[in-house]
């Protein structure tokens, strides 16, 4: 196809357009980026706007030297290690049996199961459930009171369901039983599946603070998402009376902004060979879901 | 001879049925955790929903607590809160509807434009980031170049405009924040099904519009867009039947008192009734209306849909 004047004309626009847009949209990260790097003077006047100003690692001195920041640190990869393999487990637990065409009674779960999609009991019902159970100010709420997420039991349900039948019959012929087609079989043929579901998880158990905020409560168990959220409001707070800011010693700006690079960091970093999975991940999820 | 292949096959069938038997014992087993988590975790908290109906208190308990019938309810549909949380709701998903979802697809069709793919890749992957960036991260980032005293975004305005504004703290501003917001961090990641589906167009499509002389226009009119319509479509039925869902999350962390007429929605309202001032009873009912409501909306959205274009979640 050869391209006429007007395309080539198009095709140009289109993509310095795309080009202009792109930077738009990584310009906030690049800008919070170089604010956490500059001098708090520096930011506190509105001198950076792109690069940073007076280079230096005073706020990340600060924010590394901060027990609480560690700790959360350190919660926070708990939660996210711990509780992605949790939810990988309990979800392949239905997945699996669900996917067989042949299960008794799989119609009725499945249905249950979809339901609660389109209907949630809320936030309070779930929290006092929470309360019932005594789980309030405990890992396990976090850990075991999430551990499915209907979309990704989905996901993995239609993947298992497109994993050849005369694979698993010539396994039984050969006196193989089902946990052994499990794990021989099925999760071998599935570990980008099992993958993108897992990075699912691990995004949301990452990056989640709003149940953590409710059910964790005492500060030894919060996350490094709540803990910086705290830290964010309260400047929100002291934004009203902005006048006085500047009259404090700590290099305030700079230590928010460095504890936001912190905490989005390894997502960050990691994205960049997650994405892949995501994308096959929505591609299954739309196909299919 | 044919002895043995019968002997053999009963054999086969024996044992056919015992595998049968083990196979779904095995199977069953394994549901006992799933199903275990929505047992506890998703149908536990319903019949926790009797709360509504009730002056409960955590004392007394479920079955201690005076039943009040519809009490809530009505006090809920009478008090100022129902008719501005509601409004903020649907405004909130309307903007939305109106801007962050055809976002996605404009920004989709523009890409598939891209001829280098080395570009085209390198904004893709650049433009997803924000969608792995936490929200609280988001509004961090919002609430600081917004901010007051050293915001860039603040500075900028002021240069143009001698006005040093707090836009945080400004009703008329904060639809606008939190609709750019969500475009911001879902619009690359959000395209992602859009360029599925215009990769699966039919090549031939536009190779039989070239003969008969079609510019790019008309093929993306004629040829693009009809052929990403079940996506849209699909996409825009769950977008509808979400229309009385808040982003709490998001909302709790950049609404304040001074914006609390434009942004408290039923989810925020929810969160301050039951969590911060423990009037379960209450919020458990503005919860449960919600509810109700939204999932007559899906059903709705759904109905229409599938009457109309055949494309129809179930």
């Amino acid at each position: 196809m050869k391209a006429t004047k007007g395309e080539k004309i198009f095709y140009i626009v289109n993509t310095l357009f795309l080009i202009f847009l792109t930077l738009l949209i990584i310009y906030p990260v690049v800008y919070v980026i170089s604010a956490s790097l500059s001098a708090n003077d520096a930011v506190a006047t509105g001198k950076v706007v792109l690069l940073p100003k007076k280079t230096t690692l005073t706020a990340y001195k600060y924010v590394f030297s901060d027990k609480g920041i560690w700790r959360a640190y350190g919660n926070s990869i708990y939660y996210t290690v711990v509780g992605t393999l949790v939810c990988i487990l309990v979800t392949i637990c239905g997945a699996y049996p669900l996917s067989k065409p042949d299960l008794p009674g799989k119609g009725i779960i499945l249905k249950f199961v979809v339901f609660s999609m389109w209907f949630g009991a809320g936030m309070i019902p779930v929290y006092l459930n929470f309360v019932d159970l005594h789980l309030v100010g405990t890992r396990s709420a976090i850990i075991f009171g999430f551990a499915v997420d209907t979309f990704n039991f989905i996901l993995l349900r239609n993947f298992f369901m497109s994993v050849p039948r005369s694979l698993e019959e010539a396994a039984v012929v050969d006196g193989a039983n089902q946990f052994h087609i499990l794990t021989k079989i099925y999760i071998p043929l599935s570990t980008s599946a099992i993958a993108t579901v897992g990075l699912f998880y691990a995004v949301a158990k990452w990056n989640g603070y709003l149940w953590s905020m409710i059910l964790l409560k005492k500060e030894h168990l919060l996350p490094l998402q709540v803990v910086i959220k705290d830290m964010i409001l309260k400047l929100k707070l002291d934004g009203q009376q902005y006048k006085d800011v500047s009259a404090s010693e700590l290099p305030k700006e700079t230590i928010i902004y460095s504890s936001i690079v912190v905490s989005a960091l390894p997502m960050m970093l990691l994205y960049p060979f997650i994405q892949k999975y995501f994308v096959k991940g929505i591609m299954v999820g739309a196909v299919k879901g | 001879m044919s002895n043995i292949t019968n002997t053999k096959k009963q054999n086969k069938t024996s044992n056919r049925l015992k595998d049968k038997l083990s196979k779904y014992a095995i199977l069953y087993i394994m549901l006992i955790p799933f199903l275990a988590y929505y047992i506890l975790f998703v149908y536990k908290p319903m019949t926790g929903l009797a709360i509504a109906f009730q002056n409960y208190s955590p004392y007394l308990g479920i079955k201690g607590s005076p039943w009040v019938g519809l009490k809530h309810f009505k006090a809920f549909l009478t008090n100022p809160y129902f008719g501005r949380t509601l409004k903020n709701t649907v405004v909130l998903n309307l903007y939305q509807l109106l801007f962050a979802f055809p976002a996605p697809i404009i920004f989709a069709l523009l890409i598939n434009e891209v001829r280098q793919l080395k570009l085209k890749k390198t904004i893709q992957t650049l433009t997803y980031m924000p969608y792995f960036i936490s929200t609280v991260v988001v509004a961090g980032i919002v609430i600081n170049l917004l901010s007051p005293s050293h915001g860039v975004i603040t500075m900028i305005v002021e240069k143009f405009t001698g006005e040093r504004i707090y836009f945080l703290t400004q009703p008329k501003y904060f639809r606008t924040i939190f609709t750019t917001m969500t475009i911001w961090k879902n619009i690359g990641y959000n395209s992602v099904v859009y360029l599925a589906a215009l990769a699966s167009v039919d090549m031939q499509l536009y190779e039989a519009a070239v003969v008969d002389g079609a510019n790019k226009f008309k093929q993306i009119w004629h040829i693009t867009i009809p052929g990403i319509m079940p996506t849209i479509i699909i996409m825009l039925i769950l977008k509808i039947g979400a229309i009385l869902s808040s982003a709490t999350d998001t909302i709790l962390l950049l609404y304040q008192e001074a914006t609390y007429e434009v942004a408290d929605t039923i989810g925020t309202y929810v969160y301050r009734l039951g969590i911060e001032q423990h009037n379960y009873s209450f919020a458990a009912a503005v919860g449960l209306f919600n509810s109700i409501i939204a999932l007559i909306m899906v059903w709705i959205s759904n109905t229409i849909s599938k009457k109309v274009t055949e494309v129809g979640l179930w």
